[in-house]
């Protein structure tokens, strides 16, 4: 029963992976392409987060992996945010 | 664990790792080779941690991946655009299309012929069989080494003399950095988003590097991947545009720098006044000896890797705190300007 | 011989391989530190793979010892090569 759920968490995770990634691939511009990647990654690494946690029996680990997720929406944002902001100003001044 | 499903993994794992190298040592763009080389790093970190080496795991996707993509995305950054390709042909003796022909095809030749005498070499020695003769001696004697994580014992136990050697080619790598001319110029002062998200990664980052230098002793950590971390800490520092990174100045970056050398050779010399061996630590001592070390040594790299970053001598603080108001002050004028 | 030894060995040596070739062929400096890191990769996936005994057992300690050691020292030395690129490439362009 957990490894069924388990693994449609972690096959739902790359499914938002193979999207972001299509979206980067496939989309116009910069910005949509940034907005692919960051809402749909966070997500996906959020559901293949939760479809490991179930597996840990230390709730320690399943902190940890809380704080993974965490460190990495926090970094992921502000990444996409530096890089639309470089190319707005880049826009402006040319 | 399915072993079919195992391969699969393993195959996929493989063309990902020999096509991103392929693709980061094709075409002539710097950039994108930087960048396919931090995912290959990434990529490799993975592949470690299948092959059951999480310390090795851990020190890849931080200073293989992370800090040499650091490094390299700062040399990038800094050439002005477009000049790297007509400089790089300006700067050889080649004709205008680079190497020749039958230059090229030699030299992929002699390559492939490698690859295979390697493989030859790897297929052999795998038919032999392993020889277990170390391992053994290694997990016999791990009792009395004062941890029970094998890869630390061998690290700051068994081979200490190699890590010694190994904090000796750091520093000497950073000397060579500030004999070679001034540090890269800084980056502005950040913005709110990023310097709020520095606010709090830095503090974690503190946290977390002594988490594994501590955990090191019993599981997968120790004092190169927490040195790691507060290299990556000062690294996030300075990329904020902080005058500040985090390192002390004038004598006592001198001695935090030195540190990891010299805590050994203190260690070591003082053993052998005790009529021990050099760096034979007395087993009920090891433990507290080792730990001792791999503060110094994390606190060495830390300092060596940033500096390695910064790519010269800091300046005292006086000057950078002058220097950053003044930036400050001109970058507020600018914003105002700006801001829709 | 176990196949993930053999698969993750003859990995290691085909970039090992693409490795010194991109270092000889290419011209940018910057991309022929790139290629001698991507071959000293190489060399740490050879030795991983020969410590690597099997899923359930230990693996050989003195190899991962042996790569971390190299993984810090590549990284040191990239980092003098490209302190050197960079005073390599202002003296020229003082010129």
């Amino acid at each position: 029963m957990i490894n069924l759920l388990s693994a449609i968490l972690v096959l739902a995770g790359v499914f938002f992976y193979l999207a972001g990634s299509i979206g980067l691939l496939r989309l116009p511009d910069l910005y949509s392409r940034l907005h692919a990647l960051t809402k749909a990654d966070n997500l996906g690494l959020g559901l293949l987060i939760a479809g490991l946690a179930l597996h840990m029996q230390d709730v320690f680990i399943v902190l940890k992996l809380l704080l993974i997720w965490l460190a990495v929406l926090a970094a992921s944002a502000t990444s996409a945010h530096l890089i639309a902001r470089q190319a707005r100003r880049r826009e402006a001044g040319s | 664990m399915n072993t079919a499903s195992l391969l699969v993994f393993d195959a996929l794992l493989m063309l990902t790792l020999v096509g991103l190298a392929w693709a980061a040592l094709a075409g002539s763009d710097e950039r994108l080779s930087v960048i396919l080389f931090i995912a290959f790093g990434l990529v490799l970190a993975v592949a470690w941690a299948r092959l059951l080496a999480p310390d090795v795991a851990l020190a890849e996707a931080a200073i293989g991946a992370g800090l040499s993509g650091a490094l390299l995305l700062s040399a990038v950054g800094s050439r002005p655009r477009g000049a790297s390709r007509t400089r790089a042909s300006s700067m050889q003796n080649h004709t205008e299309e680079g190497n020749t022909r039958v230059l090229q095809w030699t030299i992929t030749l002699l390559c492939a012929a490698l690859a295979g005498i390697l493989a030859w070499a790897l297929l052999h020695a795998l038919d032999i069989g392993p020889t277990d003769m170390l391992p053994q001696a290694i997990s016999a004697n791990l009792a009395t080494s004062g941890v029970s994580n094998p890869v630390t014992a061998v690290l700051l136990n068994f081979r200490a003399y190699d890590t010694l050697l190994e904090l000796a080619v750091l520093l000497a790598a950073v000397l060579g950095i500030f004999a070679l001319g001034p540090a890269t110029p800084g980056y502005q002062p950040a913005g709110p988003v990023f310097d709020g998200l520095v606010r709090w990664l830095v503090p974690v980052l503190i946290l977390t590097a002594g988490y594994l230098l501590w955990v090191g002793a019993h599981a997968p950590g120790g004092a190169f991947q927490a040195g790691a971390m507060l290299a990556a800490a000062g690294v996030v520092l300075r990329l904020s545009g902080r005058s500040s990174i985090g390192l002390p100045n004038g004598l006592t970056l001198r001695i935090v720098m030195a540190a990891g050398v010299g805590m050994f050779l203190l260690v070591g010399l003082t053993l052998l006044v005790l009529g021990r061996p050099f760096l034979g630590y007395p087993p009920a001592w090891a433990g507290t000896l080792i730990l001792m070390i791999e503060t110094a040594a994390m606190l060495s790299i830390a300092a060596t890797l940033l500096l390695a970053f910064h790519g010269g001598r800091p300046k005292s603080h006086a000057l950078a705190a002058r220097t950053e108001s003044a930036n400050a002050a001109t970058s507020n004028t600018c914003n105002e300007e700006q801001t829709p | 011989m176990m196949t993930a030894q053999w698969l993750y060995g003859l990995t290691g040596c085909l970039i090992v391989a693409l490795g010194l070739r991109g270092a000889l062929l290419h011209d940018s400096l910057l991309q022929r530190i790139v290629a001698i890191n991507v071959m000293g990769a190489g060399v740490f996936l050879l030795l991983i793979a020969v410590a690597y005994r099997g899923p359930g057992l230990a693996p050989d300690p003195l190899p991962h010892a042996l790569v971390l050691t190299g993984i810090v020292v590549a990284v040191s030395a990239t980092a003098l090569a490209l302190a050197l690129v960079r005073r390599l490439h202002a003296e020229r362009d003082d010129d």
